[in-house]
C-alpha cells in the first residue's frame, strides 16, 4: 500500500474508532464501528489478504454489527449516557499511564526488524491457499471452532429465552 | 521497496486502535458500547496478524484471523444474550448499576 493512501486510511480509521468510543449515543457508535470495520477490510486487501477482507465485511459488518444494532433497537437504548467529570488525580493517572504506554510501544516498535521479504508464494491470500492451511495444519482447531460455535448457539438461546 | 508503507506503521496503527479500544472499555458505562470497544481491540489484533503474515510471506497469520473472527462471533452472540437477560431483570445497561458480583 502506498504511503499517501496508508496515511489517509489510517487517519480515517483512527477517527472512526474514536467516534465508536467517544460518541454518547450507542446507535452512532455502532454505525462508526461499521465504518471502522470497512476501512480495516481495505487494509486487508492492501496486505494481500483478499479472503480475510471479504470475511471481515460479511461476518463483522454484516452479522456482528447488525446483531449489535438489533439489540440496541430491541432494548430501546437510544438515550445518551451521562458521564461524570473525572477529578484531577484521575486525569493525572490517565495521562501518566498513556505516556508510559506510548513510550513502551514506541521502544518496542523501534526494535522491530523488517524481515527481508522472501517474495510472496504464488496464490498468497487466496481462498485455495488459506483453505489448504486450514484443512491440513489447522484441522483440529477448525473442528474445535465448530464445537465452540455450537456451544455459543446453545448458550445464547438458553440465556435469552424467558422459559426453556 | 520504496513507496510502500513499512511493517512498523501497520503495527503502530494496530497499537493505536487497540489503545482506543482499551480506553473505551475503561471509560464507557454502557455495556453495549464496552462490547463494541472489545470488538475494536480484536480487530486491532487481526490487523497485526495480517500485516505480519504479509511481511513473513506465511499464510498462518491469516488462518489465525479466521479463528479470531469465529471466536468474536461466538462472543458477540453470547454476550448480547447476557445483556438482554440482564436488561430483562434489572432494566438497565449501565455498568455502574450492575454490581451484584462486586464484593
Amino acid at each position: 500500500m502506498s504511503v499517501p493512501l496508508f496515511l489517509l486510511l489510517a487517519v480515517l480509521l483512527v477517527a472512526a474508532a474514536l467516534t465508536v468510543v467517544a460518541h454518547p449515543s450507542p446507535v452512532y457508535s455502532a454505525c462508526a464501528l461499521v465504518v471502522t470495520l470497512f476501512l480495516l477490510s481495505v487494509f486487508f486487501v492492501g496486505l494481500d489478504a483478499q479472503l480475510v477482507a471479504v470475511l471481515q465485511v460479511i461476518v463483522y459488518a454484516g452479522a456482528i454489527v447488525v446483531l449489535f444494532l438489533f439489540v440496541i433497537m430491541l432494548l430501546n437504548l437510544t438515550q445518551t449516557e451521562q458521564r461524570p467529570t473525572p477529578g484531577a488525580p484521575l486525569v493525572a493517572v490517565a495521562v501518566g499511564g498513556g505516556v508510559a504506554v506510548v513510550t513502551l510501544v514506541a521502544s518496542a516498535l523501534r526494535r522491530v526488524t523488517t524481515p527481508s521479504a522472501p517474495g510472496l508464494p504464488a496464490g498468497f491470500g487466496e481462498t485455495a491457499a488459506l483453505a489448504r492451511r486450514l484443512f491440513t495444519a489447522y484441522l483440529l482447531p477448525f473442528e474445535l471452532t465448530s464445537i465452540l460455535l455450537l456451544v455459543a448457539i446453545v448458550g445464547a438461546v438458553g440465556l435469552a429465552k424467558r422459559r426453556l | 521497496m520504496p513507496g510502500t508503507a513499512p511493517l512498523t506503521w501497520y503495527l503502530g496503527l494496530s497499537a493505536t486502535l487497540f489503545a482506543i479500544g482499551a480506553v473505551g472499555v475503561l471509560v464507557r458505562r454502557n455495556v453495549i458500547v464496552i462490547f463494541m470497544a472489545i470488538e475494536l481491540m480484536l480487530n486491532a489484533v487481526n490487523l497485526t496478524f495480517v500485516a505480519l503474515a504479509r511481511s513473513l510471506g506465511s499464510m498462518d497469520g491469516q488462518v489465525i484471523v479466521f479463528f479470531v473472527m469465529s471466536v468474536a462471533a461466538a462472543e458477540a452472540a453470547v454476550g448480547l444474550a447476557i445483556i438482554i437477560a440482564m436488561f430483562r431483570n434489572r432494566e438497565t445497561t449501565n455498568a455502574d448499576e450492575l454490581v451484584t458480583l462486586r464484593w
